[in-house]
């Protein structure tokens, strides 16, 4: 009904436009103004002569947690090289490790890398045979556990009892053990709603990954990407559905990318020996402690975070995303701009745009050089 | 001019006509059985997939299926619960009780919920309905809590299986409404006027003149409504917390998750043969769609052959 009138509507307008010389005329001289603004936007005023060389289209796929990250990386490579095009689907961790293995994409990025049984499966399309993967940890967001309780501001929470929590053991807020915890809070006698990631999602595999390693006697199912329905509590999608839900609820307790928690109360997590509570600073401290997983490639980085181990200045519960690509493509021309690409990414100054723009933690020096060697490392068919 | 050639003119654009609209009809039967073939097609390795190969299955592929079914058909049903009083009241608002006015005015309200986005909803849902609904569903559950409907503990942010119900049940109560104004205006002023002739109430008439014969089509208007609920993504996948358990509690945060919200929710991390799974729980939706849709057509069959007999 309303599509007909709609085109009705359309005619009418179309006859009075076709009068009216003046209209088409000013519409004509208004939208080529505009255009040209759209233009301007892609061209950069700093472009050297010796950027002008690199063109081509980079197409990555991957996580959806660097895709504010990505924008702002992709912004910066763009405007320093104007020919080319990079562009990044945040379709997906699994969607981007497909991609790339199937040639789909000339990179991917995920918050999860390929394990050695798959990359000792083989069958990456963009890669040269026998080639090695290049696997760079470069996007690392603190999660925040939140919390909704009024009257309480922040919250001192050790690994049993936010394993006991998430686990539905724990299930209300006087419960003993967090009052021993937080002797000065006025906890209520509330039920306690806990949040979770209804969608798979790499953030609860980091926070699943996380409690296993801090409390596995509690927490007994180990790192999953989808939330054990057997532990109950509530379901929303997405970090904005999380956060949204634990804002709008009642005595309720989620996890979230910290850069998207907004101003809600987070929890002081146990470490070493004193309650550390969220912030960059601490995150950063983490990471610079993080080991380097054994039994791989010299370009293939995956770092492993010890939480138990960690000293009381670091707060180990971070997201870790990778940016995955080839040691050799098959084609040189995508090796150049995805080894340029990536070089700007574990940069200082590209750190700093991601840190900006996407809320993440910017890596540690000795961590950056590492991964800046591994990207050097990046080439067509030798 | 030659009468005869007059004639085969008019046969001709007779004949293109016909072709065209053969040709519609045709590639709307073409387009669905393209649909068919490739859920059919996709789907066949997960149908014997293991959790070895499938990543996202916990044990059989009728294992994960069928809680999903359970919840979609359940969410489903208690929309259309909902709705449908509500629609076939506020139809017959618009065609017997309603001034003129007033009627094109509720008319235009009523289909301006059709244009509201799905998203939207689900937006609405979950910042204003849900947290407006606690109160209600601790009075219930603290006061009814026998029935076992309302049993279990509360869920603290009132996404409850209930709250997507109504969310659905608003979604579809544009689509059934329209469709029962329509159906109400068919009736036949004399019929109508024959009744109130007798002596009966404005009451009396709907119930005798206008609502027997209405019965057929308002299935019908019902059945297309429940089509659209059993396949409603973004507003479920949004205001639902959904844990995959099967039971029949209304109030509390472990609720079923249905069939397409749970494809909007997997398939972003999906890969390989997870993504054949998922399509194959979108052919048992279309297969589950199908066969309501049928039955439902059955029903109005046998409603409109009961009324000819009844009539002869």
């Amino acid at each position: 009904m309303y599509f007909t009138t709609a085109l009705l509507n359309a005619s009418r307008f179309n006859r009075r436009f076709r009068r009216s010389p003046t209209l088409m005329v000013s519409g004509a001289v208004l939208a080529a103004t505009l255009s040209g603004c759209a233009v301007n936007e892609n061209r950069s005023p700093l472009e050297s002569a010796a950027d002008s060389t690199f063109s081509g289209e980079l197409i990555g796929v991957g996580a959806s947690s660097q895709g504010a990250a990505q924008e702002s990386w992709i912004a910066g490579f763009q405007s320093a090289h104007g020919r080319v095009s990079v562009n990044y689907d945040p379709a997906g961790s699994g969607a981007g490790r497909e991609a790339f293995m199937h040639g789909g994409a000339s990179f991917a990025g995920s918050d999860r890398p390929f394990t050695v049984e798959e990359i000792a499966d083989g069958g990456f399309e963009m890669c040269a045979p026998g080639s090695a993967l290049v696997e760079l940890p470069v996007y690392v967001s603190p999660i925040v556990v939140v919390f909704n309780v009024d009257g309480v501001l922040d919250l001192n929470v050790d690994a049993p009892t936010l394993a006991g929590i998430f686990s539905g053991q724990i299930t209300r807020w006087d419960d003993p053990d967090l009052v021993r915890q937080n002797p000065g809070a006025a906890l209520p006698d509330l039920a306690i709603t806990a949040v979770h990631r209804s969608d798979d999602s790499g953030t609860t595999g980091n926070f699943t990954d996380y409690l296993s390693k801090v409390a596995p006697e509690v927490w007994q199912v180990g790192a999953t990407q989808t939330w054990p329905s057997e532990y109950g509590g509530e379901g929303a999608q997405g970090t904005s559905g999380v956060v949204e839900t634990v804002a709008g609820g009642v005595g309720t307790i989620g996890y979230a990318d910290a850069s998207r928690a907004g101003d809600l109360a987070s929890v002081s997590l146990l470490e070493g020996g004193g309650y550390v509570p969220y912030s960059p600073g601490a995150a950063a401290v983490a990471i610079d402690a993080a080991a380097l997983e054994s039994g791989r490639a010299n370009t293939d980085l995956v770092v492993t975070l010890d939480p138990s181990g960690a000293d009381s200045n670091a707060y180990p519960l971070v997201l870790v995303s990778y940016l995955i690509g080839c040691e050799t493509y098959r084609d040189p021309q995508v090796a150049e701009l995805v080894r340029t690409y990536f070089a700007w990414t574990v940069s200082e100054a590209g750190q700093e745009a991601a840190a900006k723009n996407a809320g993440s933690v910017p890596l540690p020096p000795r961590l950056r050089g590492a991964l800046s060697g591994a990207a050097e490392q990046i080439g067509g068919p030798r | 001019m030659n009468p005869a050639s007059a004639l085969c003119k008019g046969n001709r654009g007779d004949r293109q006509f016909a072709r065209l609209a053969k040709l519609s009809a045709a590639s709307v039967i073409a387009i669905l059985a393209a649909v068919g073939l490739f859920l059919l097609w996709k789907s066949v390795p997960a149908l014997t997939a293991r959790p070895q190969d499938a990543s996202v299955l916990d044990g059989s592929f009728w294992a994960y299926t069928l809680p999903l079914l359970f919840g979609t058909v359940w969410v489903a049903a208690l929309a259309l619960l909902i709705a449908l009083p509500l629609s076939v009241g506020v139809a017959l608002f618009l065609t017997n009780y309603a001034p003129p006015g007033a009627r094109s005015a509720l008319s235009f309200v009523v289909d301006l919920l059709a244009a509201v986005p799905s998203v939207v909803y689900g937006l609405w849902g979950i910042m204003v309905l849900a947290p407006s609904l606690l109160p209600t569903y601790e009075w219930l559950n603290s006061h009814l809590h026998r029935v076992p409907l309302f049993a279990g503990a509360v869920s603290g942010t009132g996404r409850t299986i209930l709250t997507a119900a109504l969310v659905l049940a608003v979604m579809i109560l544009p689509l059934i409404t329209a469709l029962c104004r329509e159906i109400f205006l068919q009736t036949p002023a004399s019929i109508k006027e024959g009744a109130l002739a007798l002596g009966a109430t404005r009451w009396e008439m709907l119930r005798l003149a206008v609502l027997p014969a209405a019965k057929g089509p308002i299935v019908s208007a019902a059945m297309l409504g429940l089509g659209r609920a059993l396949g409603e993504t973004m507003a479920v996948a949004m205001v639902l917390s959904a844990t995959g358990t099967v039971t029949w509690k209304l109030l509390t945060s472990q609720n079923p998750s249905t069939i397409a919200a749970n494809i909007a929710l997997t398939f972003p991390e999906a890969f390989g043969k997870n993504i054949s799974v998922l399509i194959a729980t979108g052919l048992v939706l279309f297969a589950a769609t199908f066969l309501v849709n049928a039955a439902a057509r059955q029903v109005v069959k046998r409603g409109t052959s009961t009324n000819k007999r009844s009539a002869a």
